[in-house]
């Protein structure tokens, strides 16, 4: 984009809209007053690429990408300082992961983002069965940044792991199978039936 | 003075009698006062007590009564006695209260209560009972200057409290600027949306009212006068001249424009699609909900507002202040594009949105519901682009410059008061003797007149009212609104500081009663603020008077004209009752009749002063009624204690003392003096506006007085005191003290 088409997209409405459509309480981020009471609350503030006041001024200022790509959101551990402060009401930890979600839908969500990584995994880990595996998804943790890693960290938990196991807190036979729902094929249906109706949504909007 | 009576009533109640020798304070103000009738009661402010007052008044004749009991502050409505003069001595808060109650202050505690008595007893011998101003004939029409939104509310509500009032309007329509605006910014819940301009319908009201009338194309060639007889001279354009009478002014002159010009960054000039507010408001009454375009006849797409365009700024030639209602014009105008399209982009940049008023906020959340985006920036310059327009700027969210592109750029230039001319400006008060030429005469001030003035005052101060801060028309804006230092003419609305029309009509509603009032208290010949109700003023005794112009010059009130033969002629309606004009006078020949250079000279003289070697010294101290003296007697409340050897007179501004006292005091061998005013300077709080400022550059040359007696210029020290200084003002007592004993007792003890 050239300096001055760039120039004509911004501050317009068209991505607050597209935001307002397709994110969830995205219709909140034209509300915000720039107080930045969030951004100072958030206890990861400071490591944010755009805290939550300047993702929102992002959106108002037309930069699609920038936000779409941020990894920004996805740091959010929604622990609710800022929504409990945001004096004008912004349920801001709904809208960072309605902004992630979105993003990802779109693919444009940064790849290797660490967090983003173990979401996808924690909702494959937690789909198959309908409850996590929490040895699995752990391991699978481990071996996130290749096998020779994955050994070497699997290693420095292995007292913790053994003390688990006396005290009954572990499971090794859970590697294999686990528990689940009584009804896997009923939870499936129920998924899709959910990610039936998102893309529904979306087409609409897309139209 | 024929046949004074004074009476001296000593009251023993509140634990005075415990403290103090009662019996030998009824000896004081018999023996070394001179009172006629002495009496001592046990609780004085009782209706027993009250009653053997009112009895000596009836039946013994007398008519000056010295209550020694608690401060002047306290029961006052209880030693209220009708036709005779009354003062107070404060055995109280002044004495008791602020000393020990042990065997060592006994003594010094019963010296200073028997000054007290000595002293109020002396005070009453020199008052007179105060009649009311005799000049009482007058007017109860309101004069109402501009005929906008301010003045024709003030008008309206005048006229309904049974005043009849005329508007003086320079345009020739009612309206004023507001009349301009296509909506208003809304002033009823839910506050959603721009509402009905309200112009058309005071316009309306205003014309229905047989109450009310209306000169326009009109201005003020002359005003005379004083509260309840001013007179204007009514010059219509190109027609006759028109005398009529009015009881008080309102003066609702308004505002004008910032102009743009000045700001060539901002492409006003250059650019056809550059506009201000209120060309913008102006297009869309045009328009009236038709899509507005460009200059150019284009559809508009994108419209940028840039908030503070030349205002809160500390730039040369830019305005200082915020104008108040620019962040809520911005937002009621961005609405008018987004409620025809909201497809049509609106971008308000502002450093601060400032949305004042009960509604601002609900306001500005409308406009951001209604998809107006509020970007928090600095705009460096406005340039064309093509047949379109870039603005540059700085998005201080996300720290970086920036460029969007507009159809259309509103730029909220400030508001500029319509106060006339500045004529404080134009003539320095002469506090110096260098102002003063060979023949004693002040020189007139020979400087021209920026601004075509309003009133056209005939007053020897100038013919205006005097500007506060930034030009505009205001008193204190927080203990006297609407008061301006010209008794008996108010402002109202953004003449005395920026507003919106909403606060404009709350504002002209307090003008209108605020001029009731100066009518009703001219018609009884009484002041007005803050000395409210007091019935004595001023006089002068003509054969002393050296027609040196001090009084006619320093009056923070312009209340002094002069007469053919150049002496002063006092306006007592326009007298606030400061006594700035009597600490001012250098032969001592302006008084009133229950405050004078004797009610307080005497007082200080009749003071007990012992010989140096009884190592008891004096410390005068002069206290302005208004926030000292009360932040003295809250002291003695808090039981926050102070130097036995003070000596405290009220007086009624810390400009009416006069030099002499000092001098006298000096003399007669105060060891110490203290003088105690309210805050002066640009955010003063004094009473009476310049008094306290006034004493502070007398003061200034008091050092060579000290001089030529070879006194240590420590011992005169001048302060300013807030009502809250409990602590402090005590406090600044004890240092003196500490300094008497450090330097010395004063050598002029006899
Ligand atoms: S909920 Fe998310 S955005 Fe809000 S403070 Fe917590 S981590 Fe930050
Ligand atoms: S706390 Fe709320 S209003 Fe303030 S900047 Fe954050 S989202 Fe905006
Ligand atoms: S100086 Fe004060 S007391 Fe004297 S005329 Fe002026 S207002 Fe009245």
């Amino acid at each position: 984009m050239s300096a001055n088409v760039q120039a004509i997209e911004s501050y317009r409405n068209s991505f607050l809209k597209e935001v307002e459509a397709n994110v969830e309480e995205g219709d909140w981020v034209k509300m915000c007053m720039q107080c930045g009471v969030c951004s100072g609350s958030c206890p990861l503030g400071p490591y944010w690429e755009h805290p939550p006041q300047e993702i929102f001024m992002l959106i108002r200022a037309g930069k699609r990408e920038e936000v779409l790509k941020s990894s920004s959101m996805w740091m959010c551990t929604s622990c609710y300082n800022c929504i409990a402060r945001c004096p004008r009401e912004l349920p801001i930890t709904h809208i960072m992961h309605g902004l992630a979600t979105y993003a990802e839908r779109l693919g444009m969500a940064p790849k290797n983002q660490p967090t983003r990584k173990f979401a996808l995994k924690f909702w494959d880990n937690l789909t198959k069965k309908g409850r996590v595996n929490e040895l699995k998804l752990g391991v699978s943790l481990y071996f996130m940044n290749g096998f020779v890693e994955g050994i070497k960290t699997a290693l420095k938990a292995m007292p913790l792991g053994m003390n688990m196991y006396k005290t009954k807190r572990l499971n090794p036979m859970e590697y294999f199978g686990g528990h689940g729902v009584k009804d896997t094929s009923g939870l499936k249906a129920i998924l899709k039936k959910a990610e039936e109706i998102e893309l529904a949504k979306l087409k609409k909007t897309d139209a | 003075m024929s046949d004074v009576k004074i009476g001296a009533y000593i009251c023993q109640g509140c634990g005075l009698g415990d403290r103090l020798d009662t019996a030998q304070l009824a000896q004081v103000a018999q023996r070394d006062a001179k009172a006629n009738v002495v009496k001592e009661h046990e609780f004085l402010c009782s209706e027993a007590g009250i009653k053997m007052i009112q009895e000596d008044i009836d039946n013994e004749g007398v008519n000056r009564v010295a209550i020694c009991a608690c401060s002047r502050r306290a029961k006052t409505e209880a030693f209220t006695f009708e036709g005779v003069a009354v003062t107070r001595a404060n055995l109280r808060e002044g004495v008791i209260w602020v000393r020990p109650d042990t065997d060592e202050a006994r003594e010094t505690t019963q010296d200073m209560a028997d000054d007290y008595v000595r002293m109020a007893v002396t005070e009453v011998k020199y008052q007179s009972p105060p009649t009311p101003n005799q000049e009482t004939s007058y007017t109860r029409d309101i004069l109402v200057v501009g005929g906008g939104v301010s003045g024709m509310t003030a008008a309206l509500e005048a006229s309904r409290a049974g005043y009849p009032v005329t508007i003086v309007e320079k345009t020739g329509a009612l309206g004023g600027h507001a009349a301009h605006a296509w909506k208003g910014i809304p002033m009823h819940a839910p506050y959603a949306d721009p509402e009905d301009n309200i112009v058309d319908e005071l316009i309306a009201k205003v014309e229905a009212d047989s109450n009310i009338t209306v000169f326009l194309n009109s201005t003020l060639s002359r005003t005379d006068g004083a509260p309840g007889r001013f007179v204007a001279h009514i010059a219509q354009e190109s027609g006759p001249v028109t005398d009529r009478k009015f009881g008080a002014i309102i003066q609702a002159s308004g505002y004008r424009d910032f102009d743009a010009n000045e700001l060539p960054e901002f492409g006003y000039a250059s650019n056809a699609n550059v506009v201000t507010q209120t060309e913008l408001d102006a297009m869309a009454k045009e328009a009236n909900g038709a899509p507005l375009k460009t200059k150019d006849g284009k559809e508009v797409k994108n419209v940028v507002f840039i908030q503070c365009v030349g205002q809160r700024s500390d730039k040369e030639g830019h305005l200082p202040y915020c104008s108040g209602h620019c962040c809520l014009t911005s937002i009621k105008q961005a609405m008018y594009f987004k409620d025809a399209n909201p497809d049509i982009d609106t971008n308000v940049i502002y450093t601060d949105l400032r949305t004042p008023g009960a509604g601002g906020e609900d306001f500005y959340r409308s406009g951001q519901r209604k998809g107006v985006t509020f970007t928090k920036g600095v705009v460096s310059e406005v340039v064309a682009e093509g047949d379109r327009l870039a603005v540059k700027f700085k998005d201080l969210i996300l720290d970086e410059d920036t460029v969007e592109i507009a159809d259309l750029v509103v730029l909220a230039t400030g508001m500029v008061p319509n106060s006339g001319v500045d004529i404080e400006a134009i003539a320095k008060p002469a506090d110096d003797e260098e102002e003063v030429d060979a023949d004693g005469e002040v020189e007139p001030p020979q400087v021209e007149l920026p601004v075509e003035s309003i009133l056209n005052l005939s007053y020897r101060q100038g013919p205006d009212l005097p500007h506060l801060k930034y030009g505009f028309n205001d008193s204190h804006f927080i203990c006297f609104p609407y008061e301006t230092r010209r008794t008996g003419i108010y402002t109202t609305g953004p003449v005395r500081r920026p507003m919106d029309a909403q606060q404009a009509m709350e504002d002209a509603t307090g003008a209108a009663l605020k001029a009731i009032q100066a009518v009703e208290n001219a018609g009884k010949g009484r002041a007005a603020h803050p000395r409210s109700g007091d019935l004595s003023f001023p006089s002068f005794r003509r054969e002393g008077c050296t027609q040196c112009k001090r009084c006619t010059v320093e009056c923070p009130f312009g209340a002094i004209d002069e007469d053919e033969e150049r002496y002063p002629q006092f306006n007592e309606a326009r007298c606030r009752r400061c006594g700035t004009c009597m600490g001012a006078c250098p032969v001592r020949v302006i008084s009133f009749e229950n405050y004078s250079v004797d009610t307080v000279g005497q007082q200080l003289k009749n003071i007990d002063i012992p010989d140096e070697f009884e190592e008891k010294p004096r410390i005068l101290v002069l206290a302005c009624e208004n926030d000292a003296y009360p932040a003295l007697d809250m002291a003695g409340m808090n039981g926050v204690e102070y130097s036995a050897f003070a000596r405290i007179i009220p007086v009624r501004c810390l400009g009416s003392v006069n030099l002499i006292w000092i001098t006298d005091a000096m003399n007669s061998g105060y060891d110490g003096v203290i003088l105690m005013g309210c805050q002066k300077g640009e955010n003063y709080q004094c009473h009476f506006v310049k008094g306290s400022e006034i004493a502070h550059i007398r003061m200034s040359k008091v050092d060579d007085t000290l001089q030529s007696l070879s006194l240590e210029p420590e011992r005169v020290a001048t302060y300013e005191i807030a009502i809250t200084d409990i602590e402090r003002a005590p406090k600044l007592i004890n240092d003196m003290a500490e300094t008497i004993e450090k330097i010395g007792m004063s050598p002029f003890k006899f």
